[in-house]
């Protein structure tokens, strides 16, 4: 049992992953099961042990090097501290600004206003088609809450001393954060024995944000590594050159802040509302307030004088830097969620839920292909993006949306098109799911997953009580009855930026079959259209003419040998 | 030198340099760049997949640009030797005084003459209508032809290329795209257009004395050239060089 715990101990817990491995430690009753050679595992152990992340700094940011501070000296953070409140106040007490700066940022607060549709969006309001929606099981969920003690959508945001600074800055790459709140006893033998944190050594580690900060959560968002956005895996922890030219330490070696820039606590790079068409000018010696591809490269980045490099140059205004600098997402071996399954969850064995390793993935490693708790999956990877013209404005199906639920529903929307001049062609993971839905109303349905409770999805496998409860704990009306309903989602790719021998070629989209841009329309692009009575006339007028051509040779051929040749031929 | 005379109009009948060095460097730069605008063009309309789009689409834009300042320098050298009267299908030689004059009913009829002959004296073994001579180089359904081809397919393959290539820098308003498809359109239809005017073209260099006849003398720049005295009296006095032999048969 020690050796349990010292593995468990050593996991990081990030956001509710899934890395699975093989060799991952198992319980007694798991090692027996697991020992007649099915590929079948018992039980709910959601976490695997992770490798240690080196905090990698960029090459490129002098904010690492130009700092005035060692914060392991100061005599504020030398402890000890016994919980992470204790650590911020003390954070807080030189860095008496960052509380106002976070009580405004999106990672404490999970709400946000679109500026342009006014739609109240953020994690504790919007319901996804992975895990569906954290509002309510924020027990599980708000281990990537970046505070303490997120337990209920009933959080104190005022209360600063909760924000958890170190979450984001310390660079230990040990630190994690347990569950706020029990989960079911099947799931809550995940978090036992962990190693306690070193709060004070912890503390004095803080940097600016690393690689290893950002991708516990965006690495892992939907419940595992790489489920959510195709494009943001723990490959990029240190990529090679061929899946992330930027992050690569063979490449640019950037880190996540080199493009998502701020100041104040305050960053670019939101995906509800997103800049699409930066022209990346901005007067001289100006920072970096963008994270867009032109802020560095402008928006004429190709050789322009060749003819190639102009002819890119001038697709710029159409097409984003990412649908041909992102020929594929998911690569370097770790897969993506492309279709979940809600419909087959809670299927049990000896009254106990399973799960299944259906997909080994590039890297050697196999992924659950079905969980009683959460359903059946399919993953894939390299996969070529979707193409989409697109604003940048993000609409959302929330919880008050009403629906047709023949058609899919669209989970996220967007607008776009040709004739749009802020429009770019864009690319897109889309992920397709079957999940719960209020029959009733045609609404989406917040279900009450997590929790140790006789109502909580997640061990009890009983969506009639988790909806009804989900539904209730939140004042929203539910008509008793629900049903599944197929939903989609899109997932803009803007991250794995191959080296530029690797960008999509012409041909890729200018092609008269199955191209990138096949199913866009309102414009003509050489290569894919044509006019077909034009083209019909034309080889009309080709073959007419090699026609006459045959039949006035041989006409010529016959006749000579009727009447001879020619009078000037005689010669 | 004393040039033999034709039998029956008493004509002198000679061998004579009609096309000079620089016609003919520009006939066949002009036709090798058609062909690889042709062969490109149709790669990039995605007939076939020969070269990757970015090959066609390069050389294509090169093939294009050295087309157009060809055709800029000819258009020069056309009218400042005089050699652009060539090309007027309406303005013919008078049969009697030998002066040109503008006519379309001398024009119709004499192109009708060789449309016959094209049709079915050739089968039959007649004569060509139109001799060739130092004012006319080229037959009335040839200078029709070539005219055509000088100021209508060219021009929209040109025109509508000029625009074509230049899209990027004038796609910037509503509506572009209307005025950029109309530029597609009459570029590919022109293409067609230019591809079988080839095939007709050099078929037709194929119906000479032997079917390698006139090209040989597109090459040589020799063709057998009728002469009056007075013309003949130029050669021998201007340029001596031109006027090869008196041995042709007209």
């Amino acid at each position: 049992m020690s050796d349990l715990l010292k593995t468990i101990g050593s996991m990081v817990v990030a956001a509710g992953l899934t890395l699975v491995s093989a060799s991952m430690p198992a319980t007694a009753a798991e090692k027996e099961k697991a020992e007649d050679g099915s590929r079948i595992e018992f039980g709910i152990n959601e976490y695997s042990d992770l490798p240690a992340r080196p905090h990698m700094v960029s090459a490129f940011t002098l904010k690492e090097l130009s700092t005035t501070a060692d914060h392991s000296k100061f005599k504020e953070l030398q402890g000890p501290f016994k919980s992470g409140p204790e650590v911020t106040k003390a954070c807080l007490s030189c860095h008496n600004k960052a509380g106002q700066q976070l009580r405004n940022n999106v990672h404490w607060t999970w709400e946000y206003t679109h500026p342009v549709t006014g739609q109240k969006l953020g994690k504790e309001r919007l319901i996804n088609n992975f895990c569906t929606n954290a509002r309510g099981n924020e027990g599980m969920c708000a281990q990537c809450h970046a505070g303490f003690g997120r337990t209920s959508p009933d959080y104190d945001l005022d209360k600063v001393e909760n924000i958890d600074c170190l979450a984001c800055h310390e660079s230990t790459g040990k630190y994690y954060k347990l569950p706020p709140t029990r989960g079911n006893k099947a799931c809550a033998v995940m978090f036992e024995g962990k190693k306690p944190i070193d709060w004070a050594k912890t503390a004095q580690s803080v940097k600016m944000p690393g690689r290893n900060n950002c991708g516990m959560c965006h690495f892992y968002g939907g419940g595992g590594d790489n489920v959510k956005h195709g494009d943001l895996s723990s490959v990029l922890y240190d990529p090679p050159k061929d899946v992330d030219v930027h992050m690569s330490r063979d490449g640019a070696k950037l880190v996540c802040i080199d493009c998502h820039v701020g100041s104040g606590h305050k960053w670019a790079g939101s995906r509800y509302n997103m800049t699409v068409g930066d022209s990346g000018k901005r007067p001289a010696g100006a920072p970096r307030t963008k994270a867009t591809c032109t802020s560095c490269h402008t928006d004429s980045p190709h050789n322009s004088t060749s003819i190639t490099g102009i002819k890119l140059n001038g697709h710029v205004d159409k097409v984003a830097c990412e649908s041909c600098h992102i020929p594929a997402f998911a690569r370097g071996g770790v897969a993506t969620k492309i279709f979940w399954d809600w419909r087959t969850a809670g299927r049990l064995k000896n009254g106990e839920g399973y799960r299944e390793e259906g997909y080994i993935q590039g890297n050697g490693k196999p992924r659950h292909t079905y969980k009683s708790i959460k359903g059946s999956f399919k993953y894939g990877e390299n996969i070529r993006p979707v193409y989409r013209w697109f604003n940048g404005v993000m609409r959302y199906t929330t919880i008050d949306t009403r629906f047709d639920p023949s058609k899919p529903v669209q989970i996220n929307y967007f607008s776009g098109s040709y004739d749009d001049p802020k429009s770019r062609i864009y690319p897109f993971k889309k992920m397709r799911t079957f999940q719960p839905y209020d029959k009733g109303n045609n609404t989406l349905v917040y279900m009450h997953l997590w929790g140790d409770d006789k109502d909580a999805f997640w061990g009890n496998y009983n969506f009639a009580r988790a909806i009804a409860r989900g539904m209730k704990d939140n004042g929203i009306p539910y008509s008793g009855e629900y049903g599944f309903v197929e939903t989609w989602s899109w997932w803009p790719i803007n991250h794995m930026v191959a080296p530029k021998e690797k960008a999509v070629q012409c041909e890729e989209c200018h092609t008269r079959e199955n191209g990138r841009l096949a199913d866009l329309g309102g414009f003509y692009m050489p290569g894919r259209d044509r006019w077909w009575w034009l083209d019909l006339l034309g080889w009309l007028a080709i073959f007419g003419a090699l026609a006459l051509v045959v039949v006035h040779t041989i006409a010529r051929i016959v006749m000579k040998n009727r009447y001879g040749a020619a009078p000037e031929g005689k010669e | 030198m004393p040039l033999r005379k034709r039998k029956d109009d008493g004509k002198l009948c000679a061998h004579v340099v009609i096309y000079t060095r620089y016609e003919r460097f520009w006939h066949w730069t002009q036709a090798a760049l058609i062909f690889t605008l042709a062969f490109t063009g149709l790669n990039i309309h995605g007939v076939y997949h020969v070269m990757s789009m970015e090959t066609a689409v390069v050389t294509h834009d090169i093939a294009a640009t050295l087309l157009i300042l060809l055709w800029i320098f000819t258009t020069f050298w056309n009218f400042t030797t005089g050699n652009w009267k060539q090309f007027l299908p309406f303005l013919q030689v008078h049969p009697e005084d030998g002066r040109f004059v503008t006519g379309l009913k001398i024009f119709i009829n004499r192109l009708w003459a060789v449309v016959r002959y094209y049709a079915w004296g050739i089968l039959k073994g007649e004569p060509h209508p139109h001799k060739k001579t130092l004012q006319r180089k080229q037959n009335p359904l040839q200078a029709l032809a070539y005219l055509t081809f000088m100021i209508v397919i060219g021009p929209a393959l040109w025109i509508s290329g000029i625009f074509y290539i230049l899209y990027d820098l004038w796609n910037d308003f509503a509506g572009s795209q209307m005025w950029f498809q109309a530029t597609v359109f009459v570029h590919t239809a022109a293409a067609f257009a230019m591809i079988a005017f080839v095939i007709i073209h050099v078929y037709m260099t194929t119906t000479g004395k032997t079917p390698l006849h006139y090209i040989k003398g597109m090459i040589t720049g020799v063709e057998e050239v009728e002469l009056s005295e007075i013309e003949k009296e130029y050669l021998e006095t201007h340029a001596p060089d031109l006027l090869k032999d008196e041995n042709a048969s007209c």
